[in-house]
């Protein structure tokens, strides 16, 4: 079974490493093969950039060769696709090479499409890339005081970054003795100050407690140089606008008309495209509605091999995904919390502790761990 | 013909339905209406009320077998 893995982030990693020790037998036959093809020979660890942004962690830290991640018997190219032939099982890359397979994941994430907004490229600050995160710590490096306004785009990158991004904000402000220059207001698109009831629940009296100002059912519709004007009606003046912007799939999924947005639709529990046998999606790619997150990724990709390998082995696939989602919070003050759910079960996170800050700082240092799929 | 969109949120708490919502507006064109699957209570009161804040049409909310069916067009 040749199986093709097209994107080598977190899903698309993990997922080759513990296909890879699965089959290692039927890899080493030729009864099997496992080939990924990605856009870069750099891997990125892209909640790094967070830390980035307010100048936690230096841009040096966030990457690894790709290959150097990968069990040695995956073929890996640098050759992203470019054209996707499903009904005939093959993709065309960009080196003009065509790929065919008999399984294929895609697993090719999402991107930041602050385009969408008009103004808001052009004025706001945000940290999903190495440069946007670069250019945000020396744009807080120059702001000595004034009015900051977070301003989140749906569908997003991280659930938990709106949160992050205000806390480790207020703890930059605080470290450089200009807190109190400085009025912190954080917007949000729903009626409440996070997705999740019981994250709100705790963050909402912390932003009371903090002097944070806060505006719900606020969806960006237009940017200024020093206004952001929402669907809803309102407006905010600021000084210094961060955004966390909406996000969009990539361009070639798109192009190939698989999902709108880029965003492909996509079975709950056995991850394959809808109508599609062949065809499984992973992380930021797939259209589900859950939290495009590592770790949603993460959890698809190891409930994925499983399947894939048994198809292999036994000709069939044998488990679920459940919707597993875990989320770290950084609190700022040195604390962290984290939210785990599911498809079933909601999430009850915790009062935050020093103890879940060091395990969330130590895991940032164990990712790659992870992704070899060791951890 | 407006297309009618399902926007399948149930059992899920991150994003949430209103969050799916929003996302899957921003796609549709005018005229089109959306229907939102949520087993989320909350659901049938927090979408009427970003609908009308932001200047939508509700069209009908139900619930049946556990299910909140709510159904919006998108005006501008």
């Amino acid at each position: 079974m040749k199986i093709l893995i097209v994107g080598g982030g977190m899903g698309g990693t993990i997922l080759a490493n513990n296909l890879a020790r699965r089959l290692r037998n039927e890899l080493k036959t030729g009864k099997a093969s496992i080939t990924m093809l990605s856009a870069s020979d750099k891997h990125m660890y892209q909640p790094g950039l967070l830390y980035v942004a307010v100048g936690k962690m230096n841009p040096s830290e966030l990457y690894r060769d790709q290959a150097s991640l990968l069990e040695p018997s995956i073929e890996f190219k640098v050759d992203p696709v470019v054209e996707f032939d499903l009904d005939n099982n093959s993709v065309k890359s960009q080196s003009g090479a065509t790929y065919s397979y008999d399984v294929i994941v895609i697993a090719t994430g999402s991107r930041t499409h602050a385009e969408g907004t008009p103004g808001l490229a052009e004025n706001a600050e945000m940290f999903y890339t190495e440069a946007d995160a670069v250019k945000m710590y020396r744009r807080l490096e120059e702001f000595e005081g004034g009015k900051v306004v977070v301003a989140v785009g749906v569908p997003h990158k991280c659930p938990m970054a709106p949160l992050e991004i205000t806390f480790m904000l207020i703890d930059y402000f605080k470290q450089r003795g200009i807190w109190d220059d400085v009025h912190l207001h954080y917007t949000y698109p729903i009626g409440r100050t996070h997705s999740l009831e019981p994250v709100a629940k705790w963050a909402t009296p912390e932003f009371d407690r903090m002097g944070v100002t806060y505006e719900t059912l606020f969806n960006m519709k237009e940017v200024t140089t020093d206004t952001v004007i929402s669907e809803e009606g309102s407006e905010e003046k600021f000084d210094l606008l961060v955004t966390v912007p909406a996000h969009k799939g990539m361009q070639v999924i798109e192009d190939a008309g698989m999902g709108a947005g880029g965003f492909i639709p996509t079975d709950r529990q056995r991850l394959n495209m809808e109508g599609r046998d062949n065809v499984f999606v992973i992380g930021d790619t797939t259209n589900l509605p859950i939290s495009k997150a590592g770790s949603t990724a993460h959890f698809e990709a190891e409930a994925l091999a499983e399947n894939i390998a048994s198809m292999v082995t036994i000709g069939t696939a044998t488990r679920d995904y459940d919707g597993k989602v875990f989320c770290f919070i950084e609190a700022g003050e040195g604390k962290a919390t984290y939210a785990m759910f599911n498809y079933q079960n909601p999430p009850d996170p915790k009062e935050p502790t020093a103890g879940i800050h060091w395990f969330k700082t130590a895991y940032n240092k164990m990712y790659w761990a992870s992704a070899r799929g060791l951890l | 013909m407006p297309e009618r969109k399902i926007v399948d949120a149930k059992n899920t708490f991150c994003p949430g339905p209103l969050m799916e919502l929003i996302a899957n507006m921003k796609q549709a064109e005018v005229g089109d209406e959306l229907e939102v699957l949520s087993t989320d209570e909350g659901s049938a009161n927090d979408i009427p009320e970003w609908i009308n804040k932001v200047g939508h049409e509700m069209l009908e909310s139900f619930q049946d077998e556990g299910v909140w069916h709510i159904v919006v067009r998108k005006i501008k």
